[in-house]
């Protein structure tokens, strides 16, 4: 087996590229979402966005424009939902999220020709990236990555502790509000290259093996980025090499190493994770 | 009843945090009602009361977290807060060392992620103080107790705060740990900063601390624990009968039935 044979094509290093950069996206806006017990969220979010996908689409309006107002307005109608204190967030995650991804199948059930343009949205297409794709997932990693830099110890003190960032002079709801600008930008720029169903495994598993390989915060970060980035590269080539789907295949590596990782810890995990309180 | 918590050194003119007339509501519930406190630095107070009775909401008004339905609350220009939450609130298992919890505080208003030289010293000169030094790269679920507690406190500490406020510090701690607290907040008092904290614990804590506020949604007294801590004040505060014994120039709360045993068999404890 050439494993340097897929690099002749340029659909394939394309595909590569996007690939690494997706899963470096994914695993270090995941982090913030999986540590403040939001894992949920990525998933709902992607379904939702999928309805304002196919709208777009029939619509012949940008994907990105049509997609990015409708996950803007899902998110909002999310957060108004859950303000109502007998509705729990989790509760209108599931109700707006699970409406919106209706609409997108009703929609395609009542027009035959979006079946293609379904099945990579739902699946992803790693291999029919566009020079546009590209652009706006280096274009959406450069935002995420400069608003994680800049606004880093907000970001930890409000995903540690809320209530008390907010005493110690950190504008909680500014910081929340630019983590889901950036997760809905995450999940719409990586959706095309993932699809819908694997987006929430690329946000969530690479914060939980990193977790498993270290306490510290900001290892969490570094060690979840550079695993998305991994799993992304070696999925590209392991699903060239198997001719298997290249999502699936990216969340299969990650799976993979979760597994290795949960098994090599689970000695040491007992004594990290046992209770406190004792003086 | 609306009464001002006495300081024993300090004239009206330096308060920190001033509660005029504040009542405060979340919907049709009333949280606190009609509550006058002054705080001032030298001012170390504790406040008791039971569960629901408004502590936290009263400690949450003095950070500004809490905006009142009623009434004003005035605090001294550029006033640097402090402030320990409840351990139990704390997600332990969140993947943070001490360093990163005490450096979180910093306030420096630095935008790069890592902390400057500076800003690591003062974590680490603090650390030490508390005697927690050597335990900078640990996760936060690795520690005791009376760690666990100390490592809130020194992230307060990172803001150099005028007035500390502590959310049930004796919560859940043994007799040792709440010891070293309270010679931790006296020292802390004795500097200058000025201390707020809400408990339910009478007799390990409040007994030994200078001054208490009774609260059950209203002040129902406030001053010297000699003072306040009477079986009808205690009675108004908790809705259940209490008494007051003294032994060896200690107060103890007990309540009324274990009191009548007691005092079947004093041996030397008197009742107040």
């Amino acid at each position: 087996m050439d494993l340097l044979e897929p690099f002749q094509f340029t659909f394939f290093t394309n595909g590569l590229i996007v690939a690494t950069l997706a899963g470096a996206l994914c695993g270090l806006v995941g982090v913030f979402v999986v540590l403040r017990g939001m894992s949920y969220i990525g998933h709902g979010l992607s379904h939702a966005i999928f309805g304002g996908a196919v709208a777009s689409y029939l619509l012949s309006i940008n994907f990105y424009l049509g997609a990015g107002v409708w996950g803007i307005v899902s998110t909002l109608l999310i957060s108004g939902v859950s303000r109502r204190r007998s509705i729990g967030a989790d509760a209108a995650i599931g109700v707006i999220t699970t409406a919106s991804f209706a609409i997108g199948l009703v929609l395609i059930s009542r027009y035959d020709s979006f079946t293609r343009n379904f099945e990579a949205a739902l699946f992803g297409n790693v291999l029919g990236v566009t020079a546009t794709d590209i652009y706006v997932l280096a274009g959406v990693t450069a935002f995420a990555g400069a608003a994680i830099f800049l606004r880093y110890r907000a970001l930890l003190f409000t995903t540690f502790d809320s209530s008390v960032a907010d005493i110690f002079g950190i504008s909680t709801a500014r910081t929340d509000a630019l983590l889901s600008l950036t997760l809905a930008a995450t999940v719409i720029s990586t959706m095309q290259i993932l699809g819908v169903t694997l987006v929430a495994a690329a946000l969530v598993i690479p914060t939980v093996i990193a977790r498993m390989l270290t306490n510290s915060f900001s290892h969490v970060v570094v060690f979840s980025t550079a695993i998305g980035a991994a799993s992304g590269f070696v999925g590209m080539n392991a699903s060239y090499h198997l001719d298997v789907s290249s999502g699936a295949t990216i969340v299969l590596v990650s799976a993979f190493v979760f597994a290795v990782v949960f098994l090599a810890t689970s000695r040491t995990r007992g004594r990290t994770h046992a209770p406190a309180r004792t003086s | 009843m609306r009464l001002t918590i006495p300081s024993s050194t300090s004239s009206c003119d330096d308060a920190l945090v001033a509660l005029k007339n504040v009542t405060c509501s979340y919907g049709y519930e009333v949280a606190l009602r009609d509550v006058d406190l002054v705080v001032k630095p030298s001012d170390y107070v504790g406040v008791v009361g039971p569960s629901g009775s408004g502590k936290t909401t009263l400690l949450r008004l003095l950070t500004g977290d809490v905006s009142p339905s009623a009434g004003s609350v005035w605090r001294a220009k550029g006033l640097a807060i402090g402030y320990v939450p409840q351990l139990e609130t704390v997600n332990w298992h969140f993947p943070v060392t001490v360093n990163e919890v005490v450096l979180m505080a910093s306030g420096s208003g630095r935008v790069l992620p890592w902390a400057s030289r500076q800003e690591r010293a003062a974590a680490e000169l603090i650390l030490e103080r508390l005697g927690i030094g050597e335990l900078g790269s640990r996760h936060i679920l690795e520690l005791s107790g009376g760690q666990q507690q100390r490592v809130f406190i020194a992230r307060a500490l990172m803001r150099r705060p005028q007035l500390l406020l502590l959310d049930e510090p004796a919560s859940g701690v043994d007799a040792a740990t709440r010891h070293d607290l309270l010679h931790l907040l006296r020292e802390l008092n004795t500097e200058g900063v000025g201390i707020v904290l809400s408990t339910h614990d009478l007799n390990g804590l409040a007994t030994h601390l200078p001054q208490l506020v009774c609260l059950n949604t209203e002040v129902v007294a406030a001053g010297p624990p000699v003072e306040v801590l009477r079986p009808d004040v205690l009675e108004r505060t908790y809705g259940a009968p209490l008494e007051v014994l003294e032994h060896a120039g200690l107060l103890l709360v007990v309540d009324s039935h274990h009191a009548r045993e007691q005092a079947a068999d004093p041996q030397g404890v008197n009742h107040t």
